[in-house]
Formats: C-alpha cells, structure tokens, sequence
C-alpha cells in the first residue's frame, strides 16, 4: 500500500525471454512478476515443455479448516502461467493482456504443491487462446481446467 | 466509497467469512457492505500484487481473487437469509471478463450477486470497479455447488456465526 518503492521502467520482454532461454532458467521470467513471488510460483523447463509449479505456501489457503487452497489463487497461478508460455513461445515484445478468463474446478486444491501446463489452442495477429490444466499429486486428475484469451501485440 | 453497515444486516456475517480466509486476509479484503441480495468488497492497492511491472497494473489473477470471494460471500449471505443456515459452497466454475487495466495506487472494488439459488446450485454475477460500477474493470459470472450444512464443521461455523451466538 506503499508507493514509489517499485520502478516503473518498461520492461524488455524479448530480452528477459532471450536470457531465459540462454540461461535456461525460467525463474528469470516470473522474478520481474510481483504477483508471481506472491503466491510463490516457480517454472521448470523439461525439453520443449515448461510445467509450472505452485509449492504449498500457507498464504495461499482459503478455509483454514479443510484446509483448501483459494480458487482465486489456483486462477492467479494458471493465468500467469499462461502469460509465461506465450511470452516464452511466441516471443511477445510485451507481457500479454488477459481478455477473458473462464476456470472450471474439478476438486478441491489441498494444501499440497499444484502443477499446472498451457496449450496455445489459436494464436491470431492479435488475440491467443490457451488452455490450461492444473493438478496436484497425479497428472490425470486435474483440480481445475482453464482457457483464456489474452491480447498479443 | 458509500458505507452504510448499518442498513446491510449481513455485513458482519460476509466480514467473518472473508476474515476467516487466509489468503483473503493476506490480500487484505474488506467487506464493506453484505445483504441478502449482494457483498460489496474493497482490495486495497498493494505492490506485492503487481503483474504488469511495467505499469503497475495488478495481475489479474488478483481481481479473479476478488470477484471468487465476492461472489462465494455472496452465496453464504444468500443461503443464510433464506434458509438460516450456513453452507460453504466450492465455486464450479467462474468466467471473468476483462474490461480495462485497474489503475495504480487506488483500490479496486468487487460488487457480487447471488441472482438464483436453486436446490443444488447458486448462481451470481459479479463487478469490479474503481471509480465508479458503470465504469467497470471486470465482469464474472460463476456457478457455486450447493453442499450439506453439516459439512461445514464446527469450528468454521462457530468462526462465521461470532461472539454474539456463543452459548
């Protein structure tokens, strides 16, 4: 709630992305998201695919007392994850804007460490669509399935 | 930001549901007014919450953030005026629309109905905004499971209902 702690300067994504790569560490990318180090999300690279990860962070709890973590957070974690993989491939000169954002959840996210990946379903001139899967201890029992569209440039 | 507490009887109600969420308390979410037919809650700006480091913009996982728990307390209320009970229900979906970039540095505000509770499932639909709801930041609609009132478990409940039900 502090102000002016936080510069302002435009941030070269291309660059960020191309260091990235070079370096192959991902982690790079989401350092320059605050919100990414809010909710503690990390990124992996294995091959040609990149899985995101969420570790279990008592922060990101809903109700206490199941204890679940909060939808909203399991949203913030894959839209941000989508955000990553465009500007990973398909080389965004800028950090891409979310449309539109619709989740499904599928079971209740426990308080243990979630996994998300992204598909980039369409990519036009100026819109993308991207799918994204979440889940928590087995890759075929999904928590949540999202798809969004965000605005490229 | 109008404030009238004193006419929405459910106010304390939704700002012990809120208060009860972790997350929520981290992001620093205040219940401003809850009534049978609506939550309004205020997020304060916080850096922590940036997305867009380039302009200061919050993420918007964030309003997301926001309009799930307006919508969810939206329910409880609904629910509770009803039926005097409590019921936590798990969102099954939501969709968010995204209008235009919350500005910097000023707090944004969630507006939420529950517009139909039937047997099973709550429906609602929601606002974000800043300076004004006409003016909108984000608009989602979500879907709510409706589950068994025991299901919610003693404590919570005790948590949700306050001091002034205590035997």
């Amino acid at each position: 709630m502090t102000s002016n702690s936080v510069e302002q300067s435009p941030l070269d994504v291309k660059e960020i992305v191309k260091k990235a790569t070079e370096l192959n560490d991902f982690s790079h990318l989401l350092a320059h998201v605050p919100y990414a180090k809010f909710i503690g999300m990390e990124v992996s690279r294995f091959g040609d695919e990149l899985v995101f990860q969420l570790p279990s962070k008592d922060d990101n709890i809903g109700n206490p007392t199941l204890p679940a973590l909060h939808g909203g957070v399991i949203a913030g974690f894959m839209e941000m994850s989508a955000i990553v993989q465009l500007m990973v491939f398909m080389q965004t000169t800028k950090v891409p804007k979310v449309v539109d954002f619709s989740i499904d959840y599928l079971r209740a996210g426990h308080h243990r460490d979630s996994f998300a990946e992204c598909k980039i379903t369409r990519q036009g001139r100026r819109v993308a669509n991207v799918n994204i899967n979440c889940w928590q201890t087995n890759r075929k029992k999904l928590i949540a399935t999202a798809r969004a569209h965000f605005l490229i440039d | 930001m109008p404030d009238n507490a004193e006419f929405f009887p459910l106010t304390q109600l939704a700002t012990r549901f809120v208060g009860q969420l972790t997350h929520c308390r981290r992001l620093g979410l205040q219940v401003l007014e809850a009534s049978e037919h609506h939550v309004l809650i205020e997020l304060p700006y916080d850096e922590a919450l940036i997305g867009y480091p380039d302009t200061g913009v919050i993420h918007g996982g964030v309003i997301t953030t926001l309009m799930d728990t307006a919508s969810g307390s939206a329910v409880v209320c609904s629910i509770f005026d009803k039926y005097k009970s409590l019921e936590l229900s798990p969102t099954l979906d939501l969709r968010v629309d995204y209008m235009k970039p919350a500005q910097p540095h000023k707090p944004v505000y969630g507006f939420a109905e529950c517009y139909k509770l039937s047997s099973s499932v709550a429906f609602t639909r929601a606002i974000a905004y800043q300076e004004s709801i006409d003016d909108p930041i984000a608009h989602a609609v979500g879907s709510f499971m409706r589950i068994s009132p025991e299901l919610i478990g003693k404590e919570f409940q005790q948590a949700l209902m306050g001091a002034e039900h205590d035997q």
